[in-house]
């Protein structure tokens, strides 16, 4: 029972992430028509806007102690934090701490900034191509995003880690009455299931209970009809691909200490995400986040042993299998509508 | 009436045996080095392959290789301070190049992939002229590249690769490995396990789903039973997998009291800080400790873990704080020209290429099978490692192994590993056909064409 609990609260913050990337990309679809394979690339962005911010935050300067020696015997320069010299070393360090939440207020604007320039700048011009056409340009603006990351920052994963008070892991076991380290999860990764829940929860409440949202769903439905009643559903359509830009970007923030960010992140989230989107139903909301959390729990139960054991490679393709069975059973997915991607 | 009849079967074998004589006379010649080799050095300059992952997990390493093979070059062509040339036991090396040549050098990129590895390492030899490629961080390249380097007819000096296979089942003629090995890791740790964790453990395995993985849990887990451990479970984990909570999370509740991460670079940074966070070192289980276990460690990868490396125990080829005179001149001249200590890949790449160059000296001649000849049973010192054998059986260097440990107290950033035990060669020598290393052949060594 506890080795249960334990892979689907395992399976939670991957899980968390897919629905996170998976909502953006069905927002996307559903609004814009538009197949966007350079949604992993968001991600990515957003995990390196939590890196900048780290090293902004870390910038430093040296300074020579002349009561100690470095490793070849000459006096040793100590890096001294702007920051900390400054506001002293306790609330600067503090700071610094802190910087992967604080990124998130860096991350709103500057994915909002990249997702209006994506969508205006590039995305627009191709609304009337066919799928592949469309396909074909995002993988492209993926891959230039990714060397651009890659020639500022290096193709090695650079550790970010989540503040202090959250660095330990919290016992479920003892809380539902096993024994002791039966269950382990660590904090941070209830942090970023939470955060995913919240990021969820708001978006669904802002298409829901906001007029705008109201707009926007019923563009979403039939776009020529609310064209018509004189609202430009264009100029919304952009704002909500900024929105979904926003939640992949602090989808990336809030990973960056669970992994390590390198600039190729994205497509391993990319693919899977689309694997999502494919299985809860393509335009659908609701289906993309219960598939991103059905998909994360399922990997994490076939990386056990026991399963490994009995069909050995199972988790590295246990997620395709899912899909292929849900596209024979329900060729639209778990929630698909009809008519979507079918002309 | 004897009447002379050929028949086509009969005219076919003898021109074949016509054949086979005509070509013998080239195979006594290449015997005797002819003149002709690939990439013969004509003008007044020697080309090097360095190739190295700059991208991919072990691009780290990667970087690292590259600065001391360029610090090698320096060497090679008597700028700079020499380095580990003037602590070298031979004195054949005159800082002029190699054979009055001026030393160039030429990078790939292997991407820790096989694949790219091997259309890198193709392309320095054909497109530039490469006669020695070295450099690499992955068993799995190491051992495509050098077969590849087999067929082309030119040296394969290997960089870090620790895989029991490089110089076992896939060792090559053509192919030489000064780095240290699976078996060597898990006989000189084993005894140091017991030691501090006691003979009655049970180990559970994390293991890198790759060549060097397969081999490095074999001798690992080979040498713990040895002194009484029992194996749990072996799990094989995706290279690169990123997130290694999956495999983490069950690890506590599978009786075992020891994990043992076969990964490497920046795969073990990760698995490490995944069993970090999951609690496994403040854990207990079967009424002590949990323990964590790294068998191949290193200083850059230390570093990556931060904390969570300290009092972890690992193996390790060389660590820049040791006190003879070849590792104190290494780190005066890597740490002068870069500003940090070499790590353990900078200093195998960085032997490899003195090696090699050293060996060309003594048989004065490029050519690969002179080359081959002056390595084997070559011994040497002052190159780091103490006393040293590049044995001929299966071309591995035999020299004392590292026992390390994650410093809890670090003065710096750099000092992170401290060294635990000093294994003696003699301890961690094994026959060429032991069954780790069973299967392969070295054959004969190739000169290519011209």
């Amino acid at each position: 029972m506890d080795v249960i609990i334990l892979q689907v609260l395992n399976g939670l913050d991957k899980g968390s992430a897919y629905a996170l990337i998976a909502l953006g990309l069905t927002l996307i679809f559903g609004t814009l028509g538009v197949v966007n394979f350079a949604h992993g690339a968001l991600f990515m962005l957003g995990a390196f806007c939590a890196v900048t911010l780290n090293r902004f935050l870390t910038l430093s300067h040296q300074v020579v102690d002349p009561s100690r020696t470095d490793f070849l015997g000459n006096p040793l320069k100590v890096e001294v934090r702007y920051i900390e010299e400054w506001l002293g070393p306790e609330i600067g360090g503090a700071i610094i701490d802190w910087s992967v939440p604080l990124s998130i207020l860096l991350a709103i604007p500057v994915m909002a900034l990249i997702g209006l320039a994506m969508e205006r700048g590039l995305i627009k011009h191709f609304y009337k191509r066919p799928h592949a056409d469309q396909i074909l340009v995002t993988f492209g603006l993926a891959i230039v995003l990714q060397q651009i990351v890659k020639y500022f920052y290096g193709a090695n994963p650079i550790a970010t880690p989540a503040p202090e008070a959250f660095t330990g892991s919290f016992d479920f076991g003892v809380l539902l009455g096993f024994e002791p380290f039966s269950i382990i999860y660590p904090y941070w990764r209830l942090v970023y299931f939470c955060f995913a829940i919240v990021i969820i929860a708001a978006v669904f409440a802002f298409l829901r209970f906001t007029t705008f949202g109201m707009v926007v769903r019923a563009g979403m439905a039939d776009r020529e009809t609310v064209g018509l009643l004189g609202i430009n559903i264009g100029r919304r359509f952009t704002v909500m691909f900024a929105i979904a830009a926003i939640v992949a970007g602090l989808a990336g923030v809030m990973y960056t200490p669970i992994v390590a960010p390198n600039y190729n992140m994205g497509m391993n989230f990319l693919v899977l995400s689309f694997v999502v989107v494919v299985v809860g139903g393509m335009g659908s909301l609701p289906g993309a986040v219960a598939a991103g959390f059905l998909l994360g729990i399922l990997e994490s139960f076939a990386s056990m042993s026991a399963v490994i054991d009995l069909v050995p490679g199972i988790n590295q393709v246990i997620i395709y299998l899912v899909a292929i069975i849900v596209l024979l059973v329900r060729p639209r997915g778990l929630m698909g509508r009809k008519g979507v991607m079918e002309d | 009436m004897g009447k002379l009849y050929v028949s086509r079967r009969s005219l076919l074998k003898g021109s074949a045996a016509a054949g086979v004589a005509i070509a013998a006379p080239t195979i006594f010649t290449s015997r005797a080095w002819a003149s002709d080799f690939t990439n013969k050095p004509t003008g007044s300059s020697v080309t090097l392959g360095f190739n190295v992952p700059q991208s991919g997990v072990y691009a780290d390493e990667g970087a690292d290789q590259l600065r001391a093979l360029q610090l090698a070059v320096e060497h090679l062509n008597g700028e700079g301070d020499g380095g580990m040339m003037n602590t070298f036991s031979s004195k054949a090396l005159k800082g002029n190049g190699i054979l009055g040549k001026k030393v160039e050098f030429v990078t790939g990129d292997t991407q820790t992939k096989t694949d790219a590895a091997r259309a890198s390492a193709r392309s320095m030899i054909e497109k530039d002229g490469a006669i020695m490629i070295t450099g690499g961080s992955s068993s799995g390249p190491a051992v495509a590249v050098q077969a590849l380097c087999q067929e082309a007819g030119v040296i394969f000096m290997a960089g870090l690769t620790h895989a029991n296979d490089t110089t076992g089942k896939d060792r090559r003629r053509n192919g030489f490995r000064h780095f240290f090995n699976s078996y060597m890791s898990g006989a000189a740790l084993a005894p140091v396990l017991k030691n501090a964790y006691g003979a009655d453990r049970k180990a559970y395995y994390l293991t890198a789903d790759y060549n060097w993985g397969y081999t490095t849990e074999q001798a690992i887990s080979q040498a713990t039973e040895g002194v009484g451990w029992e194996t749990v479970n072996k799990v094989l984990t995706p290279l690169g997998a990123g997130d290694f909570s999956s495999y983490i999370a069950p690890v506590l509740k599978s009786g075992a009291d020891v994990l043992v991460l076969v990964h490497y670079g920046g795969d073990m940074v990760n698995s490490l800080t995944n069993a970090v966070q999951f609690g496994l070192r403040d854990a207990q289980a079967n009424g002590k400790n949990f323990e964590i276990v790294v068998p191949l460690y290193s200083r850059l990868m230390a570093k990556g873990a931060g904390d969570n490396v300290k009092g972890i125990f690992g193996s390790t080829n060389w660590h820049w704080s040791l006190p003879d005179d070849g590792s104190k001149a290494f780190t005066k001249s890597f740490g002068t020209k870069y500003g940090f200590p070499p790590s353990q890949a900078a200093h195998t790449v960085y032997c490899q290429a003195i090696l090699y160059a050293d060996a060309v000296e003594r048989s004065g001649s490029f050519h690969p099978c002179g080359v081959v000849e002056a390595l084997e049973d070559f011994k040497f010192d002052g190159l780091g490692n103490g006393p040293t054998l590049y044995r001929a059986d299966d071309h591995q260097c035999f020299k004392d192994v590292l026992v390390v440990r994650g410093k809890e107290k670090p003065e710096s950033e750099f000092d992170l590993l401290e060294i635990v035990e000093k294994t003696p060669a003699k301890q961690v020598t094994y026959p060429h056909d032991h069954p780790q290393f069973a299967g392969g052949e070295l054959g004969t060594c190739n000169a290519g064409t011209a």
